[in-house]
């Protein structure tokens, strides 16, 4: 029995999370020494099939090409991943929004459970996956004929883009549903990395006290080539984007540098940083959560503290 | 039209939780707990909704121990219309809360289901999407705005890139997502009221439902501790630092 990748190719491209989630695959594979497939389902799939076939490690992809699929719907996706599932002992979906909409779907129309969110593999039954905003770690175990799994990106080191030239199979589109639609979407553009793949973020919080203040972090940030990241609090008080939001409900990130700015570190925004390697916290409250899990803590006031920081980063 | 919510007993999103010792799970011994904060904001977008007219009845339903009575209560202090409990000790995971909630769907026939987008103990994110599929409903999940349009819904959801709108024909199933709107405080008359509001208990059996967990916690351990580390005297410090001591900046 082979696993199964489902791609994110949500916005026409092949996404970087599907990278780390066939690394899991592998570290599945590796105890089972089976195949490894990757379903693409989009519509004019086929420069997307072309780079996931460039991934190396990958036996065959299957290729489902429909507009029914342009938009990622979770009805369409997943009674298409149902229609593929017969021989597959797990199906594995980047833990993304697109992830997450899909596999529990496919999981509930096999009457399997779902595993959500993994960020480490044990045995190809046995994964480790975080509760409680991260503050535990559970290791579960399942009793399922087929194991359907969301995996978390930072928990695995994505896989590299190219060397491989997998086999590609055009697959048959069973009946799909068509109780939802598509309307249209808002996406926020950006030039600066995408949270989830970035090394450096810079973080504002309620500190940062409005939106136009932003952009003395995107100063910062534009400096180091580094992704900008948000409070709940900040995103609530519609300084920025939801898509910025980090922590438990929002975006989970581990750079090589957080940068945590007038940010107080709740256990939720915590939950989607305290991987990161290392952590600089910013604020002028000395006794601020987020200074007992920061490597570098500056107290002082962030309208005096960004400015310098833009100017000492050109000094070099 | 009629509305069916969930709404989970879970431990307080302020409680700092600790791991017992033996690994077997947290500890629950002595925590507050609350109403699952997203299933808050779901029994308010109830409210609302029927406070503009377009809903009729609000039914708020749990799944769990006695004592999730309680959280019952305060969905129907909100305005919720009258409660069902599913009552078991066994730990119910999403399959089966899905199973038990569609069961109750098939009887009392809403036309909207409103779930949490995620319970804050287990962070699955699983339940309504698992219920939409049961039922062969569409779903609209992570939802920051619900607008009822002639015989559907349309969705505005929060996803990783921004925002995305769908259309859903009625019966539709919502997750509802922390920007949806803000939850309302119970005033004490209206907690009042709510203890004579009907509050029916039911089991896993009466449901014909088999609850049996399908995944086995082997055991539950304390992530890696992050400590503390060291306060800078000034930004050149700090640049200096990273550069040079943790090499994480050019
Ligand atoms: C179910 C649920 C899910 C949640 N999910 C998330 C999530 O995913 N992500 C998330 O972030 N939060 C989440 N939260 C919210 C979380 O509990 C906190 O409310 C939030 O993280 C606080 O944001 P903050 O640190 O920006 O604001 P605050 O806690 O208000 O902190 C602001 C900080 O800025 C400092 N400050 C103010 N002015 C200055 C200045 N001039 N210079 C320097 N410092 C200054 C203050 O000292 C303070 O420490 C969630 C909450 C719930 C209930
Ligand atoms: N035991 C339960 N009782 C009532 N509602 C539940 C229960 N478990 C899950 N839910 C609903 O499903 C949502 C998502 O839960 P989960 O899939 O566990 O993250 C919650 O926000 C609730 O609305």
């Amino acid at each position: 029995m082979s696993l199964l990748v489902i791609a994110e190719v949500n916005g026409g491209a092949l996404k970087s999370a599907t990278l780390n989630t066939v690394a899991a695959a592998q570290a599945i594979a590796q105890t089972t020494g089976t195949d490894i497939h990757i379903l693409v389902a989009d519509e004019n799939a086929g420069s997307i099939a072309a780079a996931a076939q460039a991934i190396p490690g990958i036996a065959k992809v299957l290729v489902a090409d429909s507009a029914a699929f342009a938009h990622g719907l979770a009805e369409p996706v997943a009674a298409l991943v149902v229609s593929l599932a017969g021989g597959y002992s797990h199906i594995l979906a980047p833990s993304t929004t697109f992830g997450k909409n899909i596999l529990p779907r496919v999981a509930a129309l096999l009457d399997v459970a779902q595993i959500s969110d993994i960020v480490k593999v044990i045995a190809p039954d046995t994964f480790v996956r975080p509760i409680y905003a991260g503050n535990a770690l559970a290791t579960v175990q399942s009793a399922d004929s087929v194991k359907v799994i969301t995996v978390r990106g930072t928990g695995f080191d994505a896989v590299p883009a190219d060397g491989g030239s997998a086999a590609v199979e055009t697959v048959a589109i069973p009946a799909l549903p068509t109780k939802s639609k598509f309307v249209s979407q808002q996406l926020a553009k950006s030039e600066r990395p995408e949270l989830t793949a970035a090394k450096i973020i810079i973080s504002g919080g309620r500190g940062m006290g409005s939106g136009e203040n932003f952009h003395l972090i995107e100063t910062v940030a534009d400096k180091l080539g580094a992704a900008v990241g948000a409070s709940r609090a900040a995103v609530d008080s519609g300084f920025v984007s939801n898509d910025l939001q980090v922590g438990q409900t929002g975006k989970i990130v581990a750079p090589n540098l957080y940068v945590a700015v007038g940010i107080s570190g709740a256990i939720q925004h915590l939950a989607g940083m305290s991987g990161s390697k290392v952590i600089v916290a910013i604020n002028k409250d000395e006794e601020a959560p987020i200074f007992q899990v920061a490597d570098y803590g500056l107290v002082g006031d962030l309208f005096q503290v960004l400015p310098q920081l833009s100017q000492e980063l050109d000094k070099h | 039209m009629k509305i069916l919510v969930g709404v989970k007993r879970v431990v307080d999103y302020n409680v700092k939780i600790r791991v017992k010792a033996d690994n077997t799970g947290v500890e629950t011994a002595n925590v507050k707990f609350s109403m699952n904060p997203f299933d808050e904001i779901a029994v308010e977008e109830a409210v609302r909704l029927k406070e503009a007219g377009k809903v009729s009845e609000i039914i708020a339903v749990s799944l769990g121990i006695a004592q999730s009575q309680d959280t019952i209560r305060t969905a129907l202090a909100m305005g919720a219309d009258r409660g069902i409990l599913v009552q078991t000790d066994v730990d119910l995971q999403p399959l089966a809360v899905a199973k038990l909630l569609k069961a109750i769907i098939d009887k009392e026939a809403p036309s909207l289901v409103l779930l949490g987008k995620q319970a804050i103990d287990d962070d699955s994110n699983q339940t309504g999407q698992m219920l939409a599929a049961l039922l062969d409903w569409p779903q609209g999940t992570f939802a920051s705005k619900i607008t009822v349009t002639g015989d559907g819904i349309e969705v505005i959801r929060e996803v990783d890139g921004g925002l995305e709108t769908v259309a859903l024909t009625l019966p539709a199933l919502v997750t509802t997502d922390l920007r949806l709107n803000e939850p309302r405080y119970a005033s004490l008359p209206n907690i009042m009221k709510a203890k004579k509001k009907q509050l029916d208990v039911i089991t896993p059996a009466d449901l014909g439902v088999d609850v049996t967990p399908r995944l086995t916690t082997l055991k539950v351990e304390e992530p890696p501790k992050r400590k503390a580390g060291i306060k800078v005297a000034d930004v050149a410090e700090l640049v200096n630092r990273l550069r040079n001591e943790a090499k994480v900046i050019p």
